[in-house]
């Protein structure tokens, strides 16, 4: 299904880069002390012949949260994914464009994805604990793994990161415990806890808070809240009070395609375009 | 609450109504089901019991002599003028040659199952596979004729060395073909999970899928041993076989050694009867080795799964 997409832009003639046209007052407001993180120019997915992504361009600055939102299938997650580079391993899978972490396109010949990886951790879609390791080795095993032996400093991490993602209380008596004999919702919170020990400049996390009670995906929130300061975070939500409360800024994605960002604010009180306000209306999606 | 229905879409789809009588042809179905399934199991399980009972009665004999285990032997005059004679040096033997064979066979067949399942693009992976399904699918006496070639003609002895060897190439196809297996059903986004914590790839496969292939494994590595340990065809010209125990314990890699399977087989064509009591021993020397090998690792393996909780 051939669109005619340069409508749904709102520039025209340069390449398309949403962050950097219309939004003169948001870069005025949070962008001067704030350095671009990381910048991606023109991503598309394919796979195979499907279109996951086309052509986007965003732009996520230092201690800001960024929300990506739309409908079921638009391309959240596939995105999200092309920021880590987590495509590689896919056979079929194209990814076209760059993504510049800190002035390195990491995408470039010669550049290690896991060096990426570990400066941009991801927590999935779906709890993902390592099914033999304990509780605890879960949580460090981004650090042991990689020859952390430190005793004291994994306690430390462990605590404070299962505390981060407010799970400490109810594990804390069963470390040894195997993940795979907590809930779902607990395992969740586990894997937000692995991925927060290993202290990522930039954490890509897709719908975090889907699986949990309204409890935890408060405490889940305020984690992200004071992770800011010290975090670059993109967060996939189909929630969009969450959206509201989390992020700065909010990308709407609509068919594969990046309709339109904005700060929160205006883009939940006056969206550019007719079918983000559908979509954060409830008229569709 | 009156709910009005279409008449063009039912509220509900009434394919299965729960009646009682209904439900009973239901339990019924199941119960014949389970009794077929219990057939079934019998099936396979009765003939397996009754060899087993075969062997253990007519070996259990030989088995139970304290000289079946001390002595090696010799010549068939030792047992025919009632001496000291055994089947030492043989089960010795095949603890080398089997222990050889295992050691050889599950590193490198571990290896090979990993490549294949988590490297489907390296360009070494298409060689791999082929070389892979041809050694699985080669007749065992010519494993053991490669093993000859490789080992036996540049040493110029036959050796405990080349049966290991030869024992190993019976093994490898089996564990690498189960180890791909179990690999490729452990769910992708373990292996996302790990790569997406920053580590390199084959720290990911080695700390987070293969274990959680544990089980699997196992049972791949002891099927291929299992069907390694009872075959005498590989180790005919390499093991070849040695009627005593030999002079010094690296003599078993070096020199000729006696195997359980084909010492069983060239007592059991003998024309003594008390070395066919013997072979019956033999038989129930090797079924016992196969059977402690299952307990033990089965063992080993739900130990360690405990000891994670
Ligand atoms: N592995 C894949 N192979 C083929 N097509 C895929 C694959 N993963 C996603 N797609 C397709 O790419 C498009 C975008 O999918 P994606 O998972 O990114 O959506 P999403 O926005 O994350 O949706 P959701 O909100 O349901 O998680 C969809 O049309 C989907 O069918
Ligand atoms: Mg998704």
């Amino acid at each position: 299904m051939e669109r005619a997409n340069a409508t749904t832009r709102p520039d025209t003639p340069s390449p398309p880069r949403p962050t950097d046209a219309g939004q003169g007052e948001v870069r005025a407001a949070v962008a001067s002390e704030a350095k671009a993180r990381l910048v991606t120019e023109g991503i598309s997915v394919h796979y195979g012949a499907t279109l996951g992504v086309r052509d986007v361009s965003l732009t996520f600055r230092d201690k800001t949260v960024t929300a990506l939102i739309g409908p079921s299938g638009c391309g959240k997650t596939t995105f999200l994914r092309s920021l880590n580079r987590m495509h590689d391993l896919s056979r079929g899978v194209k990814v076209t464009g760059r993504a510049v972490l800190d002035g390195t396109d990491i995408y470039a010949s010669g550049v290690d994805p896991v060096t990426i990886r570990r400066r941009i951790g991801m927590v999935f879609q779906k709890p993902t604990p390592f099914p033999t390791m304990s509780i605890y080795d879960n949580v460090v095993a981004g650090l042991k793994l990689v020859g952390i032996r430190d005793r004291r400093l994994l306690d430390e991490v462990a605590e404070r990161s299962l505390r981060q993602a407010a799970l400490w209380d109810e594990v804390k008596d069963r470390l040894k415990a195997p993940a795979a004999g907590i809930s779902g919702g607990q395992q969740q919170r586990l894997s937000i806890a692995r991925a927060l020990a290993v202290e990522a400049d930039v954490l890509l996390m897709d719908e975090p808070t889907s699986s949990l009670d309204p409890q935890s995906t408060m405490r889940i929130e305020e984690l992200i809240h004071q992770l800011k300061d010290d975090v670059t975070i993109i967060i996939v939500t189909h929630n969009m009070q969450q959206a509201a409360r989390v992020s700065d800024y909010t990308a709407f994605f609509y068919e594969g395609n990046l309709i339109e960002v904005s700060d929160t604010n205006t883009m939940f009180t006056n969206p550019r375009e007719q079918r983000t306000n559908d979509y954060i209306t409830g008229r569709f999606g | 609450m009156a709910v009005t229905t279409s008449s063009t879409t039912p509220r509900r789809t009434r394919l299965a109504e729960v009646t009682p009588a209904n439900l009973r042809r239901r339990y019924l179905r199941d119960r014949v089901m389970i009794g077929l399934l219990v057939l079934a199991t019998l099936v396979v399980l009765i003939p397996l019991l009754v060899i087993v009972w075969y062997v253990v009665s007519n070996g259990i004999q030989a088995v139970l002599e304290p000289t079946f285990w001390t002595s090696d032997l010799g010549s068939p005059a030792r047992a025919l003028g009632g001496r000291d004679t055994g089947l030492g040096h043989t089960v010795l033997g095949t603890l080398v040659v089997d222990g050889l064979a295992l050691l050889i066979a599950v590193p490198i067949g571990i290896g090979a199952g990993i490549m294949l399942s988590e490297y489907p693009d390296h360009p070494l992976n298409p060689a791999l596979r082929i070389l892979n399904d041809t050694l699985n699918g080669m007749p065992a006496i010519l494993k053991g004729l490669l093993a000859f070639a490789l080992i036996v003609k540049p040493m110029g002895t036959f050796s405990g060395l080349s049966g290991g060897v030869a024992l190993a190439f019976v093994m490898l196809p089996i564990v690498a073909r189960a180890t791909e297996g179990v690999l490729r059903i452990i769910p992708w986004s373990i292996r996302e999970a790990g790569l997406a914590l920053g580590l390199p790839r084959w720290r990911v496969v080695l700390n987070t899928v293969l274990p959680a292939a544990r089980v699997g494994v196992v049972t791949g590595v002891l099927i291929a041993f299992a069907r390694a340990a009872g075959e005498a065809a590989p180790l005919l010209f390499t093991a070849f076989g040695n009627n005593f125990f030999s002079s010094a314990p690296l003599r078993y890699l070096t020199g000729p050694v006696d195997t359980l399977p084909a010492r069983l087989y060239s007592l059991a064509i003998s024309p003594y009867r008390e070395w066919h009591a013997m072979g019956w021993g033999a038989g129930v020397v090797l079924l016992g080795f196969v059977i402690v090998t299952f307990v033990v690792s089965r063992l080993a393996t739900r130990q360690r799964h405990q000891a994670d909780m």
